[in-house]
């Protein structure tokens, strides 16, 4: 928990470049913190990394970003930052809480994309007002390959969900209301301008951060911890592990379906290429790395993983592999990830 | 109608032949092998690596040649699953299931792109091409490459269950299969079976990517991840850690894809293999063959 440094250096200049809250000022909280663990003073690392304003300070950082650099382009890897961080906070609950493998979750993104956008256009809607239908549609989608993949062995959702984000994004090629190959163009934006939409969207990231993890920390989330734990003794005890599991999927595809509208909105076009596999694996990566289960490091881990790749351009070629070779060395180094989450259940 | 019936069993071969791999390594750790289609991948550059080195082939050679570089493909596209289990996988064999599964992941990531640095992100024409001779058999067309291929597939399955069922090693991997721990006790090395186990999937798996490879003449570092899929489900049709169910699931899934694609389009026939897929977990989650295994805690 308290590896020595070695989470923080990622951790400082990634929240640096733009981040949303992780949401940490939880007033409830017992206030005796320190010393918990008993053995010795904690280091400094540690202590700032279970500050309770961290997440405030995230979003501070979000919000005076734009002040340092506001050209175009930084607002656009900004604002893409902070979706993918809405991203990797749904799929938190997914894989973090709950211990379920999605490897297509870039389908959600896509539902929700798509049909802000087919609707949007094709009614001349404005983009808010497609939100109940894809409330709607994400959540038939979340139930629809959830119900007969979360009675089997969690390896079998693994691979039907892999199988699932391909399926979305054949039919979104093949089919013509959504455009096939080219795509949606022309969808509407919420906001007047970049900057503006930038700060929308780092409120409406701010507020699905802090609500995943409150969900987390509920009665609910309390039973996804203990399914992850062990499913056996969750079913022993009295959860209903499958209605539980489901619950969790259908939250990680309202939210990937809602971070797919910004998306939209942020683009104004959207086309199947932004939704394959590696947009999926990308997102796991910023899970996996940041800490699966721990929402500051979730969100860390995904402003790193979308903005590393813009400030190593050259580097191109390398860069998946890289990805590739890192995630199987967190496995087997550091299985918790950067900034793990820390267990609010132990040692009373 | 045979004409399909052919094309079905002809692309089904492929797919038992990947689908064995994988479901020989869940049988024996439960494991999901994702980065498995990628050693398909890779054991198509492989043979189109050796297929280079060799310089320019006659026609007439191509089959014999191709059939060395076969098995040259398979020592060393087994190696690499080898040394993939003992470099990500062994260390995680205690570790919660979800650590495993990423790291595989992990795996087929850096394998897939690996392969890109290596050689580049454009499909590379394979030097040697079956074109050829075709017989009418019962109203399909048929070439003799085809069928040759199709020989040294089921050839390689007859081997396979040979192997498991009758030989020493073929009991050691059942008994370890069966329960890792009594195997141990009974003086089984599990980590060297473990390790042979990746090695006959792997080979098979590098066996199949050449195959495809000489067949459809282009080859590209993403040509693994389809046929991953594609060869999972054909595991969990026939019952995934059975072998006869595999081979049976992948000539079936051929058959599906291939009278699928005839009502519905090309466009739409992976749609239709994943449908089959989760139809498939809904009704039969064991598949056609497996046996219903209860959950040990």
């Amino acid at each position: 928990m308290t590896g020595p440094g070695e989470g923080t250096p990622p951790a400082a200049p990634a929240s640096a470049a733009s981040s949303t809250a992780a949401p940490t000022a939880d007033p409830a909280a017992p206030p005796r913190r320190t010393g918990r663990r008993g053995a010795g003073p904690r280091s400094i690392a540690s202590r700032l990394m279970e500050n309770r304003w961290a997440g405030l300070a995230g979003l501070a950082v979000a919000l005076l970003a734009p002040f340092v650099d506001a050209t175009p382009y930084a607002l656009s890897v900004m604002t893409n930052a902070a979706i993918f961080v809405m991203l990797a906070a749904g799929l938190n609950i997914v894989v973090g809480y709950c211990g379920l493998l999605d490897l297509g979750y870039a389908a959600f993104f896509a539902v929700g994309a798509y049909t802000s956008g087919v609707l949007s256009t094709r009614f001349d809607l404005p983009l808010v007002a497609t939100l109940p239908a894809v409330l709607v549609v994400t959540v038939i989608a979340g139930l629809v390959i959830g119900a007969p993949t979360l009675r089997l062995r969690s390896d079998y959702l693994a691979i039907v969900t892999l199988g699932f984000g391909e399926i979305i994004r054949v039919t979104a090629n093949n089919l013509d209301v959504t455009g096939g190959p080219s795509g949606i163009y022309g969808i509407p934006g919420l906001t007047g301008g970049p900057v503006s939409f930038y700060y929308l969207t780092v409120l409406i990231v701010a507020l699905a951060v802090v609500g995943a993890a409150r969900l987390g920390r509920s009665r609910l989330g309390r039973a996804w911890r203990f399914v992850r734990e062990d499913e056996d003794a969750a079913e022993a005890m009295g959860v209903h592990t499958y209605k539980v599991k489901m619950a969790a999927y259908v939250a990680g595809a309202i939210w990937g379906g809602l971070a797919g509208v910004l998306f939209g909105a942020h683009l104004s076009a959207i086309s199947p290429t932004s939704f394959t596999f590696l947009q999926s694996a990308l997102v796991l990566m910023a899970v996996v790395l940041g800490g699966m289960g721990s929402i500051r490091g979730v969100v860390v881990g995904a402003v790193v993983i979308s903005v590393l790749p813009e400030l190593l351009r050259d580097l191109a070629d390398y860069r998946y592999l890289a990805f590739g070779v890192l995630l199987i060395i967190v496995m087997l180094v550091r299985p918790q990830g950067l900034w793990p989450a820390r267990s609010r259940e132990v040692a009373k | 109608m045979s004409q399909l019936v052919w094309n079905g069993l002809f692309v089904g071969s492929f797919y038992a032949l990947v689908a064995l791999g994988y479901s020989m390594v869940y049988g024996i750790i439960k494991l999901l092998n994702f980065a498995h289609g990628d050693l398909y991948m890779l054991g198509a550059f492989i043979g189109f690596a050796v297929l280079g080195a060799a310089g320019g082939v006659s026609a007439a050679m191509a089959l014999p040649l191709l059939l060395l570089v076969l098995v040259l493909t398979m020592g060393v596209t087994g190696l690499a699953g080898v040394v993939l289990e003992r470099v990500a996988y062994r260390r995680l064999r205690g570790a919660p299931r979800l650590s495993l599964l990423i790291t595989a992941v992990g795996a087929s990531f850096a394998l897939e792109y690996g392969m890109r640095a290596a050689a580049g992100a454009d499909p590379r024409v394979y030097p040697v091409r079956l074109g050829g001779t075709s017989l009418e058999v019962l109203g399909a067309r048929v070439t003799l490459q085809q069928l040759a291929l199709v020989a040294v597939a089921v050839l390689l399955m007859i081997g396979l269950n040979l192997l498991v069922t009758r030989s020493r090693e073929g009991r050691a991997m059942r008994a370890v299969a069966l329960d890792p721990r009594a195997a141990a006790l009974m003086g089984i090395d599990v980590d060297a079976v473990i390790s042979r186990t990746f090695f006959l999937g792997s080979a098979l798996a590098g066996a199949a990517g050449v195959m495809a490879g000489a067949h459809y003449g282009k080859i590209d570092f993403m040509m693994g991840f389809l046929i991953g899929l594609k060869a999972f489900t054909a595991a969990v049709i026939g019952g995934i850690g059975n072998i006869p169910g595999t081979m049976l699931g992948g000539l079936l899934l051929g058959l599906l894809e291939s009278f699928g694609t005839f009502w519905l389009g090309g466009e739409w026939r992976d749609v239709f293999a994943f449908g089959v897929l989760i139809l498939f977990l809904t009704v039969r989650p064991t598949g056609l063959l497996g046996e219903r295994v209860t959950e040990r805690v």
